[in-house]
């Protein structure tokens, strides 16, 4: 091959296709081009450790510089690609540089959703998806008092847990009725609203921010849809993220709320890949998947780089995903939306628990609090056949490692 | 500085100066040890930073939390007496020479 395989995106996601590339024995020319100035760190803990100061920025650097000169993984960073051609097979740089490939991986990821509402761009007003954005609000933070979170998903609750933590009065809106209504069950919702309320924070549901009250273009509160005003120095927008395919489908790529991809990563393309955030994987009933989260980045990287090497290794498993808030992680396997089934094992009081989800008498997914065991015996569970019933989950004296097969 | 000896399953030895207080998942996968994979970035949430430390320092480690005994029960690779997770181990000044083994899968 004389031309490299190119891989926009220098995110988690990006940064293992190019390894697993070297892992399958690819011997040619890999270019992994980031638009962020750093090297490929860690998300996660930017609305976790590392916003609360528990860890440092070298921390979140997940390879040093020597290591992709020893895996001849040519890193380029601060570079954005402007238009892909698929027709030659080249893309086009911010810089002006012209860059062909003889397979492409997009790996561009998301970025967070604002509102449409009036005066979301002033000072204050705070997403959290760079490791830029962090510093801004790690910056401002000292001097906040009144933190007001739009969005009760995972970012948001995170970021509330951090500030209570540090002191801060913290209010939550939400809009839907209850908390990361998205991915989590009815129970786990409550659970977690009385928890944010017993650390203080003033949750409201239902509630729609209408407006950012703002003075001298510095944020002063946010003005809820009923009229009430709470007062703000600090405004954090929680409220998703929107998928980076926008290269994508000016290329004529097929897109439906992501890049449409299979269990390979494969797109429309044969010669281009997508992978992680920005991708929606069409499953065999039809519907897409769209994931956000390191699992989806990063099982994805290898099963493209594995396809691209003539390798047959689907990413098949069940989806997993985390958030840490306060001292409870919550940990969850499968998806448990359209459960008719649902059964606790443990005490809720214990703070420490699993609740199980079966659809039709299948188990279809596990959240657990503080309960790492469950959640991995639901990983394996999930991952082939399994003879787990609601009555076996809820029992506690049941090894659920003897449902597996 | 603390000197810790990474040896992968295959036998190579990575002889690494550690900063006190980053994990020993921190210090390996920066440095591009093979045989680490810490897809979760260090929040003991995937068990692919499994290893097995040096028997001699065992009583110089905090001991392993709840959560961590939880993830090291799926261990791809065989779980021993010795069995870690290299997120969770934060480097120490009394962990000095210590030695640690990898598994010859993570995932």
């Amino acid at each position: 091959m004389s031309r490299p395989i190119v891989i926009i995106g220098a995110g988690q996601g990006g940064l293992q296709a190019a390894e697993s590339l070297r892992s399958a024995k690819f011997e040619g020319e890999i270019l992994l081009l980031g638009d962020e100035k750093y090297l490929p760190y860690n998300r996660p803990p930017l609305s976790k450790a590392f916003l609360l100061g528990e860890c440092e920025r070298d921390q979140l650097t997940i390879r040093q510089a020597p290591v992709f000169e020893k895996k001849r993984i040519t890193l380029e960073t601060g570079v954005r690609v402007e238009k892909i051609d698929p027709v030659d097979h080249a893309l086009i740089c911010n810089d002006g540089r012209t860059i062909g490939y003889e397979k492409l991986i997009i790996a561009t990821g998301s970025r967070a959703r604002s509102l449409p509402i009036a005066n979301v761009d002033v000072e204050g007003v705070h997403c959290i998806r760079t490791l830029d954005d962090t510093l801004k609000i790690q910056a401002e933070l000292e001097t906040t008092k009144n933190l007001v979170v739009v969005g009760g998903g995972f970012i948001g609750l995170e970021m509330a847990a951090v500030a209570r933590k540090l002191g801060k009065a913290v209010m939550v809106v939400e809009f839907a009725d209850r908390l990361m209504a998205r991915v989590v069950s009815p129970m786990i919702s409550d659970y977690y609203k009385n928890m944010h309320e017993s650390h203080g924070v003033d949750v409201r549901l239902n509630a729609q921010a209408g407006e950012i009250i703002a003075k001298n273009d510095r944020v002063q509160g946010v003005k809820l849809s009923d009229g009430e005003e709470l007062p703000a120095d600090m405004v954090v927008l929680g409220v998703g993220v929107l998928p980076n395919q926008e290269l994508a489908h000016e290329a004529g790529l097929t897109c439906e709320g992501g890049i449409v991809i299979d269990h390979k990563g494969r797109t429309s393309d044969p010669d281009i890949y997508a992978i992680g955030d920005c991708t929606a994987q069409k499953l065999s009933d039809g519907s897409f998947l769209r994931l956000e989260s390191v699992q989806n980045a990063v099982e994805l990287a290898k099963a493209a780089a594995n396809d691209i090497m003539g390798n047959d290794k689907p990413f098949v498993a069940a989806p997993w995903f985390w958030s840490d808030q306060y001292d409870v992680t919550l940990q969850m396997v499968g998806l448990s939306g359209g459960y008719d089934t649902a059964v606790l094992r443990g005490d809720l009081d214990s703070a420490s628990f699993s609740y199980f989800y079966f659809k039709q008498g299948n188990l279809i997914a596990v959240d657990s609090l503080n309960q790492s065991s469950d959640h991995m015996a639901g990983r394996k569970l999930l991952g082939g056949a399994n003879s787990l019933t609601p009555e076996t989950a809820q029992d506690l004296s049941f090894n659920l490692r003897d449902a597996i097969g | 500085m603390v000197k810790i000896n990474f040896i992968e399953a295959d036998g190579s030895e990575t002889e690494l100066d550690v900063q006190d207080g980053w994990s020993l998942m921190q210090a390996a996968v920066s440095n591009g040890v093979e045989g680490i994979e810490a897809e979760c970035g260090g929040s003991c949430c995937c068990a692919t930073c499994h290893c097995y430390v040096d028997e001699a320092y065992l009583d110089k480690l905090e001991a392993a939390n709840d959560k961590e005994l939880g993830m090291l029960e799926e261990t791809v690779a065989e779980r021993k007496d010795n069995s870690r997770l290299a997120c969770q181990v934060k480097v120490t000044p009394e962990m000095d020479g210590m030695t640690v083994h990898l598994p010859e899968v993570q995932s």
